[in-house]
């Protein structure tokens, strides 16, 4: 709750936009970023499943990878198919250490100009915190195959909602044909941007990469509609948390597989058949004979919300599982998380315990997402 | 009423101590939506943890300003958790204590003292 000590801390291209409209600012991932604007984590979060929000995340690491055949070189560390992904298309995935467990997850893309020609290699968008690993873990595996020029001169926002298109569509009317997960390099907002149909929210909206130079400029003429209002940090945790989204260094890390943090769709079956990414060993293993645990989504029934770190007892109050992250889901009114536990517990309705404070609450497994996506896909 | 420097206040009646979070404090957790009231009949020491109040993104701790016995748990916020935002240094009280030592009531900054205080944060 204090001041953090920003001497050290890095600042984005937005900066001094956050601390002009009066957000509270936080150390995250290194840098100084707000976790929330004078209205609140609460209204903030209901604002932008009703309206648009618009988020900083220019905290996030953004490269260009290119070579010869970038796509199959990026195939040696991650699992997903990226020799069959399609010009004008992203593609989320998560990076692998050897062992299978996840280095960090990410969106690679293949953006396409407005004449058709796709951009130069592949565009990847990682996880602030992790960046600087990811890109040397990939540099050392891939040298010689890609180079990595890191685009740190460029800002990232997330526009998100159900108006966020239309928003978005006013300025720039060539992203109306866009559907989810597609990704363009195009002028737009008077500058060049690659924006992609995405986010991390469950709500339709873009994300649009700008020119450092440009983002303040950009992020001032999406607020001036009044559709739009500044998100923080807070706001965007609990959205992605109810829409059953993994947050990196929470619901995945170093030592949990794809297939244990329910991410089996980004192993795509022919790179199961191939074998040929790291760790697939034990993925292939656990896809064919299940796992020791398993993520699951649960709705607190009664009491406080059960937070990272709770621990998840069965009805005889065994415990058998792990609050991974959790919090108050402002939709449902009440508490949300995601929890690792045996899969013998995961379907849904199972009823469990969640332990907070020493005392035991009734929790069930629920279907994810917890609050309904609103993706615009091909219709 | 006095305050302490985690922004808890306390108000006294008799040896009953009645107390909750300042102003500034709600405004500092944003929207509450849970508390957690402690048990009547628990024995506090001044400092300890005896209430939880969460907002969407965290919970924290409440400590004890002052030593005694609970007698009291507001129930109201049970329900409404939200009247520690509309109203925290009245009817969003959390406990009301039946205190051992008087003396550390009157050791706890007045209100010009606590707003002294808020101007260095």
């Amino acid at each position: 709750m204090s001041a953090t000590d920003s001497a050290d801390l890095k600042t984005t291209p937005l900066t001094d936009a956050h601390i002009a409209l009066g957000a509270r600012m936080v150390e995250f991932a290194g840098y100084t970023m707000p976790v929330q604007y004078p209205d609140g984590v609460m209204k903030e979060h209901l604002w932008t499943r009703e309206h648009a929000g618009l988020f900083d995340v220019s905290h996030m690491g953004q490269a260009r990878l290119v070579g010869v055949s970038p796509l199959s070189a990026f195939e040696e560390v991650v699992p997903g198919d990226y020799i069959g992904l399609k010009p004008g298309k992203q593609k989320y995935s998560v990076l692998l250490n050897k062992k299978g467990g996840i280095v960090d997850d990410l969106m690679a893309g293949r953006p396409t100009a407005p004449d058709g020609s796709v951009t130069d290699g592949l565009f990847v968008v990682v996880n602030g915190a992790c960046k600087d690993n990811d890109f040397k873990v990939i540099d050392d595996e891939l040298a010689g195959q890609v180079t990595i020029h890191r685009l740190e001169d460029r800002a990232l926002m997330a526009i998100q909602g159900p108006e966020a298109a239309a928003v978005v569509q006013a300025h720039v009317p060539a992203t109306a044909d866009m559907v989810f997960m597609d990704i363009r390099s195009m002028p737009g907002f008077g500058t060049d941007i690659i924006i992609s149909r995405s986010g991390y929210t469950g709500e339709d909206g873009y994300e649009i990469s700008v020119p450092a130079a440009e983002a303040v400029r950009v992020w001032n003429l999406l607020l001036s509609d009044e559709r739009v209002k500044p998100i923080g940090l807070g706001a965007r945790d609990s959205l992605r948390l109810e829409a059953g989204l993994p947050l990196y260094g929470h619901d995945l890390d170093e030592t949990v597989s794809p297939v244990e943090a329910g991410l089996t769709f980004a192993v795509n079956k022919n790179r199961r058949e191939q074998r040929d990414f790291p760790g697939a060993g034990r993925i292939v293993k656990e896809l064919a004979e299940g796992v020791a645990r398993t993520k699951v989504c649960l709705r607190v029934l009664e009491g406080a919300p059960a937070r990272e770190g709770a621990e998840v007892a069965d009805l005889k109050g065994v415990v058998v599982g792990v609050v991974t992250s959790g919090g108050y889901s402002p939709v449902l009114k009440g508490g949300i998380a995601l929890a690792f536990v045996p899969p013998e517990l995961k379907a849904v309705g199972a009823q469990l315990k969640v332990l907070v404070r020493g005392k035991a609450q009734p929790a069930e497994v629920v279907a994810s997402p917890f609050v309904p996506h609103r993706y615009v896909r091909k219709g | 009423m006095r305050f302490t420097k985690d922004h808890e206040w306390v108000a006294l009646e008799g040896d009953v101590a009645t107390i909750g979070i300042t102003a500034f404090a709600a405004e500092q957790l944003g929207d509450v939506v849970f508390v957690e009231t402690p048990e009547v009949g628990k024995v506090v020491k001044a400092g300890d943890a005896f209430a939880v109040v969460e907002s969407v993104k965290a919970a924290s701790d409440v400590y004890a300003p002052i030593s005694g016995e609970v007698v009291e748990g507001n129930t109201i916020l049970g329900d409404a958790p939200e009247t520690v935002n509309a109203d925290p240094e009245n009817g969003g009280w959390f406990a009301r204590i039946k205190i051992s030592d008087p003396a550390q009531y009157d050791a706890l900054m007045d209100r010009p003292a606590y707003e002294a205080f808020l101007a260095t944060q």
